[in-house]
């Protein structure tokens, strides 16, 4: 690039920066540096460049602009670059104004209460689409989306038949040796099979179900909707009078509400074959006495405990999915932090609804 | 006619060929680019218009052929190779693809930032200013994110950032598709003369007649897998080939025409 330059401080005009070779990007740093280090009234000499683009070009004119240089030896194209240049002097910001901490901290705060407040009446209003859908469909049965269910059913409930399983008959396992290990201090080894049972039946089985269907399908609904919002797919089906709620929503409500207690009841049976399963092979107790022991230790009201929550879940998880999906607009960005929102949302409100079950469970006397 | 005689080549595709399993895109693909020109590349929907820029650009490794790009061979090149290459190049993709995390300003420094970190922060700001004023944007684009701007203005801050580094090739796909006449325009315009200030080449992809016609030197035809002809439009009408003369003169084609009449009159003489 640049083999020499010359930079001579001269007595009377100040001093004079000499380039050669080229001006370009390359060089804008170091030739930035230099001219800084250079005191005023500075000449610029330009007879020596050889090439010059539009960076090099705008280094010498913010030193021309900011501290009065004068420039020599420009060619005619040099100087039509500087106008140029010159003529593309408008200032912008980087980066949008940033308030003060202490404001933005009381705005963020408020943001998030504003926002809460809007999702808790969107969703509210979401459930009352969703209702008057249910009537509509009710009243006209014809409009009734029998396919687009038995999909759904398809998608939410069989093809998750495989990992529900594996799942729960691992924790099957992990919950009779973990409770194993805890009872044989005791020597009460034996109660093993009330903790799988009742455990399962009560809790583990729907919980864990509802939780892996929010992962699988409430986040499969959130995108599935909010990437049809943004190709304008719900735009296109009002605006023929298809109702997105009774084509999308729907069905996908009635495949969550209805498959969450089959899923629910297939994940207790596939936990207590797992829990079986370690306490013949770790424990000795043959299959046939475990059945037995099952049947005398786990009262039906506790199946009816896990399979009464699972509808109400299976509707929230849905209900928060499409919720989500229904609010993307602008960018596919949006798509991924709605569908995330979906999950979390979806999980946090099935924990929280288990308590509030289990707290009735408990005061209507099913122990 | 293909290419004139003093050409320096800036790009040079020799026998490419493209397939995505059974569906040959490309076969026996050659076109060269001229230092200094706008070159205009149109063809049909799905005549691989885009894969022969992606294969130009190293982003799509064709299955075999020949890619040069300013000297150097384009074909095998890892992502960090090339890099003197890739510091000599703009490209403005059809979407404009600026980063969505990032201000229009911020997006215009990442190549000078990936390139020449040594540039201080008020000259690197300075720089980006003045590049978003030559995309043609008002200064208060600068601290917009991506999602706050419309469509017209994406497509000029993709091309600020493509002349952040000042390259010597410019890259452009579609870049009036989506903007209305005005803006669309405005746009031919706008590369036309960073064109001529900049002594750019131009490798423009467009399905615009007018764009062809306002701002191209010559123009490549794409069809039946490889480049049928290039050459300024009057040489291609002289090509008896059915999609030419209906691409240029059909209803559209002839529209254009007119509205130019006089460039065409121009390079009939």
């Amino acid at each position: 690039m640049a083999e020499d330059e010359h930079i001579s401080a001269g007595a009377t005009d100040g001093a004079v920066y000499r380039v050669a070779g080229s001006l370009t990007i390359t060089r804008a740093a170091t030739t930035q540096r230099e001219l800084a280090e250079l005191p005023d009234p500075l000449t610029i000499d330009l007879s020596r460049v050889e090439r010059m683009d539009t960076v090099g070009a705008w280094v010498i004119y913010r030193t021309i602009r900011d501290r009065g240089a004068k420039v020599v030896g420009a060619s005619r194209d040099e100087v039509s670059l500087l106008k140029e240049v010159a003529e593309f002097d408008h200032p912008t910001r980087v980066i949008p104004e940033q308030p003060g901490a202490a404001h933005r901290v009381m705005n963020e705060l408020g943001e998030w209460v504003a926002e809460s407040g809007r999702t808790l009446l969107g969703l509210l209003g979401f459930l009352g689409a969703t209702l008057v859908g249910f009537a509509n469909v009710i009243k006209r049965p014809r409009r009734f989306r029998i396919n687009a269910v038995v999909q759904r059913f398809d998608v939410v409930g069989v093809r998750a038949l495989g990992i529900i399983g594996l799942m729960s008959f691992l924790i099957g396992i992990v919950i009779a040796q973990q409770g194993s290990v805890q009872l044989a201090q005791f020597g009460a080894e034996v109660y093993t099979i009330n903790l799988i049972g009742r455990i399962t039946a009560r809790e583990l089985g729907t919980l864990m179900t509802a939780i892996m269907v929010a992962g699988r399908s409430g986040s499969a609904f959130a995108a599935q909707i909010g990437t049809m919002k943004i190709t304008e797919e719900i735009d296109a089906m009002r605006t023929i009078g298809v109702s997105p709620v009774e084509a999308l929503v729907i069905p996908r409500m009635i495949a969550a509400v209805i498959m969450m207690p089959l899923l629910s009841f297939w994940s207790m049976l596939m936990t207590l074959i797992g829990g079986g399963m370690f306490v013949w092979l770790s424990l000795g107790i043959p299959p046939l006495t475990y059945i037995q022991r099952l049947q005398e230790v786990i009262p039906t009201t506790d199946l009816l405990v896990g399979l009464i929550k699972a509808p109400v879940f299976g509707f929230i998880i849905a209900l928060a999915g499409c919720f989500q999906g229904m609010l993307v607009q602008g960018n596919s960005e949006e798509v991924g932090t709605r569908t995330t929102i979906a999950v979390v949302q979806s999980i946090f409100l099935v924990i929280v609804l288990d308590a509030v079950f289990a707290v009735f469970f408990s005061n209507i006397g099913w122990i | 006619m293909s290419t004139p005689k003093h050409c320096d080549p800036v790009i040079e595709v020799r026998g490419l060929r493209n397939s995505f399993g059974e569906q040959v895109v490309h076969e026996d693909l050659d076109l060269t680019v001229c230092r200094g020109e706008i070159l205009g590349v149109v063809g049909g929907s799905g005549t691989g218009k885009s894969v022969l820029l992606r294969s130009i650009i190293g982003l799509q490794t064709p299955d075999s052929g020949e890619i040069e790009v300013l000297g150097e061979n384009m074909i095998g090149r890892e992502e960090d190779e090339a890099k003197s290459i890739r510091r000599r190049w703009g490209i403005l993709f059809q979407n404009g693809a600026l980063f969505s995390t990032l201000t229009v300003a911020e997006n215009v420094e990442v190549p000078l930032r990936e390139y020449f970190p040594y540039i201080t922060p008020p000259l690197l700001d300075e720089i980006a200013s003045y590049k978003i004023a030559m995309g043609g944007l008002p200064p208060d684009a600068g601290p917009k994110y991506p999602s706050e701007l419309s469509g017209g203005m994406v497509k000029r801050a993709g091309l600020a950032r493509a002349l952040a580094l000042d390259p010597d090739l410019l890259f452009l796909d579609e870049p009036t598709s989506g903007l209305d006449p005005i803006a669309a325009a405005g746009f031919d315009e706008l590369i036309s003369s960073l064109q001529k200030r900049l002594g750019l080449t131009v490798f423009l992809i467009t399905h615009d007649l007018d764009s062809l016609y306002a701002v191209c030197d010559r123009v490549a035809v794409l069809a039946d897998k490889r480049v049928l002809g290039v050459g300024t439009i009057p040489e291609l009408l002289a090509l008896d080939h059915p999609w030419i003369q209906e691409y240029f003169n059909g209803p559209r084609g002839r529209a254009a025409a007119l509205g130019h009449e006089d460039i065409v009159e121009h390079q009939h003489s």
